[in-house]
């Protein structure tokens, strides 16, 4: 096996250092640390100590519950309401450039200023939600008071607020399917129903993957919005798996947190690798 | 070819690590030449004045000690620097590095009770314990900055306290009494709410302000028995098996079930509270009595109708408050201006540094210094904490007891405030919260 080099490997020198810095040192090392009782300055070897008391947190079933129910439910929601939209959007609107500006317009703002602005719009009473909803009679519900509503209120927000993305991705997948096909369609006399169904919906399979597997890993992470909506409130009901961990960091449980990290890694891995794989062997080729 | 492959990705292991170790110990030889640097610069200077160094967070209001300071340096040609730190934890690990190094400034504003004693004080401050100014500082005030017979701080600003805030206004309008027990305060309550005004203000849209029933319900505690505090840190007494301690979460409870507490709680936050506290929409807020700096800033015309009063146990002779005691200033042992830092801390407590201090800053509460009285224009909830403490009804808060205190504490007192878990699950469910923390913490006997 000859290969003819080109170039020395010495180049991968720099991308190699800023990858061992930045990403392999310290997984690594917060792997060591999840072993730990760690106060930053000072460790000690405590075995799975840190693993057995994270899996004791009187929480972490609501978390875990909280966190399957937030990534799949976004993650379906976003590639539902995205096909439509990408749909729509591909189509001959006049103000389609319009609208997918619009759409797309959520996924610039920070999540922060989203999650503030919309615990404002949430507001039992004086928010704007429910103030239209009074306009017609309905008495609107405690969005992000309810213990039992509040995890939903916030998955609304986050497809609000990530669906231009995947509509993006979406419309990409769409533009990249040859017109041959619909002329071809367009023949044999089918409607735009058939048209959807049997040439847009599977030749965006690589496009709808991608959204999927973005959509969960993403979803099964979430911590930015539900922290700044409901900071895991009220009591513990709307906490999910990154919450529950930083607020051990905020303890100052470095080591307790560190654990609680390595435990998300394994678990975003184990859920997401098998969907993965699944899904690109459904993958059909252009 | 595959030798070499593995050869060179061995070297850019090697590489890598040796990169690691020079950032490393860059860094710390950078922190130590610009800080020797510094310590030059103020011995080199040949005029006879003396620079004090004083780490203080940057939450505290200094306008106060800057006001002395200013003093001091005309007085005694002693200037004060001040270096910032930030507050919380962060701060904690900051002050525990500088101390363990070698590098604290020559003085050092700290909290008292658990968390500076927490620092191995006896290695790094200087005892004050002879200085004549000892005997007009409180006890209950020495008893925080003490270990053994060696005391190491002084007050740096006002106590405070935990109880109820009341509207004035409200009382007066419904004929009631400032309550003497627990039963007398649900009949205020239960008189309030027929009233139409809301009787008691929960805003857990900030969730630590729920915790301020389980935590001013302590005084009862600690009048019940002063040494819970010393067996809940060793593992000898809980929450869910101490009956009196387990109060603090009924009362939370009681509130809730008689319907005291204001429609959407969890929208609520505390600026919206003390809205409803000014303006008498609300007649109680049980609360930390520096939220009377807030009121007096916010609603101006307000904080003459703000009382306060201590919550209430179920003796009427025993009604006490709980108290916050104040930050403290600490001098460094190995400090190279422990004279001058003496002097400074003489003046900051003598008469004329107070007067100075309380001209710039209204107190939260009474100041731990004998004698010294609060001034006129004190606010009148304030003047209501001072009643108290001439009783002697006054106890620490538990956090000054003990250096454990659960992180989720404020989750639990909205669950129970909300009525989603009984407060027998509430004390079972902070009691393991705390032991997590204790063995974090890798204290003796968890």
């Amino acid at each position: 096996m000859k290969v003819n080099k080109v170039y020395s490997y010495a180049l991968l020198i720099p991308a190699g250092l800023i990858y061992g810095l930045l990403f392999l040192y310290p997984t690594i090392m917060s792997f060591f640390f999840s072993f730990t009782r760690w106060t930053l300055t000072d460790w000690e070897w405590i075995g799975f100590e840190n693993f057995i008391m994270f899996f004791e947190e009187s929480s972490l079933m609501i978390g875990f519950k909280n966190t399957f129910i937030f990534a799949f439910l976004t993650a379906g929601l976003k590639v539902v309401l995205g096909l439509i939209l990408a749909v729509i959007l591909t189509s001959q609107l006049k103000t389609k450039r319009f609208i997918r500006s619009t759409v797309f317009f959520p996924v610039l703002v920070s999540t922060i200023a989203v999650g503030i602005a919309f615990s404002v719009l949430m507001h039992p009473s004086e928010g704007l939600i429910n103030q239209t909803l009074g306009l017609f009679g309905i008495n609107g519900p405690n969005w992000l008071g309810n213990p039992s509503l509040a995890i939903y209120s916030v998955a609304f927000v986050d497809v609000w607020k990530g669906v231009g993305i995947a509509t993006v991705i979406f419309i990409a997948g769409m533009m990249s399917i040859p017109k041959d096909y619909y002329e071809a369609h367009q023949i044999d006399g089918g409607n735009k129903l058939n048209a959807f169904w049997y040439i847009t919906l599977p030749l965006s399979r690589p496009a709808i993957n991608a959204v999927i597997i973005l959509a969960l890993i993403g979803g099964l992470r979430t911590f930015d919005l539900v922290w700044a909506m409901t900071g895991g409130g009220p009591g513990f009901s709307s906490d999910l798996i990154a919450s529950i961990i930083y607020k051990q960091y905020q303890a100052g449980f470095y080591g307790l947190s560190t654990a609680g990290n390595v435990i998300l890694f394994i678990m975003v891995a184990v859920i997401v690798f098998p969907i993965f794989k699944f899904l690109n062997r459904r993958e059909v080729d252009l | 070819m595959k030798r070499l492959t593995k050869k060179h990705i061995l070297f850019t292991f090697m590489a890598l690590l040796l990169l690691l170790l020079a950032a490393c110990g860059g860094d710390d030889s950078n922190n130590e030449s610009s800080d020797a640097a510094g310590n030059e610069e103020g011995t080199e200077e040949e005029n006879p004045e003396t620079t004090l160094t004083f780490l203080i967070d940057n939450q505290t209001v200094t306008d106060g000690i800057d006001a002395v300071a200013a003093e001091i340096e005309e007085k005694y040609n002693i200037k004060t620097k001040f270096e910032m730190r930030p507050g919380g934890t962060e701060g904690d690990n900051i002050v525990k590095t500088r101390l363990a190094t070698g590098e604290m400034t020559d003085l050092m504003w700290y909290n008292s009770g658990s968390l500076f004693k927490a620092l191995n004080p006896q290695e790094y401050f200087l005892d004050l314990s002879g200085e004549a100014y000892m005997d007009r500082l409180t006890d209950e005030f020495k008893e925080a900055v003490s270990v053994g017979d060696a005391v190491y701080g002084i007050p740096g600003e006002a106590s405070s306290a935990g109880g109820w805030l009341y509207n004035k206004k409200v009382y007066e309008e419904l004929g009631l009494e400032v309550p003497k027990t627990w039963d007398e305060l649900m009949a205020n309550n239960e008189a309030i709410k027929e009233a139409g005004k809301v009787p008691v203000v929960a805003s857990y849209k900030d969730t630590w302000t729920s915790q301020l029933v389980l935590l001013a319900d302590y005084y009862n505690v600690y009048s019940n028995n002063p040494d819970f505090a010393n067996q809940f840190t060793n593992n000898e007494a809980k929450f869910a098996d101490t009956p009196i301690a387990l109060r603090g979460f009924e009362k939370l409870h009681e509130l809730q079930e008689a319907g005291y507490y204001n429609d959407e709680e969890s929208a609520t936050g505390y600026n919206d509270a003390l809205e409803m506290l000014a303006n008498g929409e609300a007649a109680h807020y049980p609360m930390l009595t520096f939220a009377l700096a807030a009121i007096a800033d916010t609603y101006p015309d307000a904080i003459e109708d703000i009382g306060f009063f201590g919550q209430p146990g179920d003796d009427p002779e025993d009604h006490g408050m709980t108290q916050w005691l104040p930050g403290s200033i600490y001098v460094n042992k190995d400090s190279e201006n422990v004279e001058a830092a003496k002097q400074w801390m003489e003046y900051f407590i003598s008469d004329e540094g107070l007067e100075t201090y309380m001209s710039v800053m209204k107190a939260n509460g009474p100041y731990v210094v004998e004698g010294v009285e609060l001034p006129d224009d004190a606010y009148p909830a304030v003047k209501d904490m001072t009643a108290y403490l001439e009783e002697g009804k006054v106890g620490p808060a538990l956090e000054f007891l003990t250096p454990l205190k659960g992180p989720n504490l404020e989750q639990i007192t909205v669950e129970t405030g909300l009525g989603l878990i009984t407060p027998e699950e509430a004390a079972e469910k902070y009691d393991r919260d705390v032991e997590r923390q204790a063995k974090q913490l890798d204290l003796e006997g968890w």
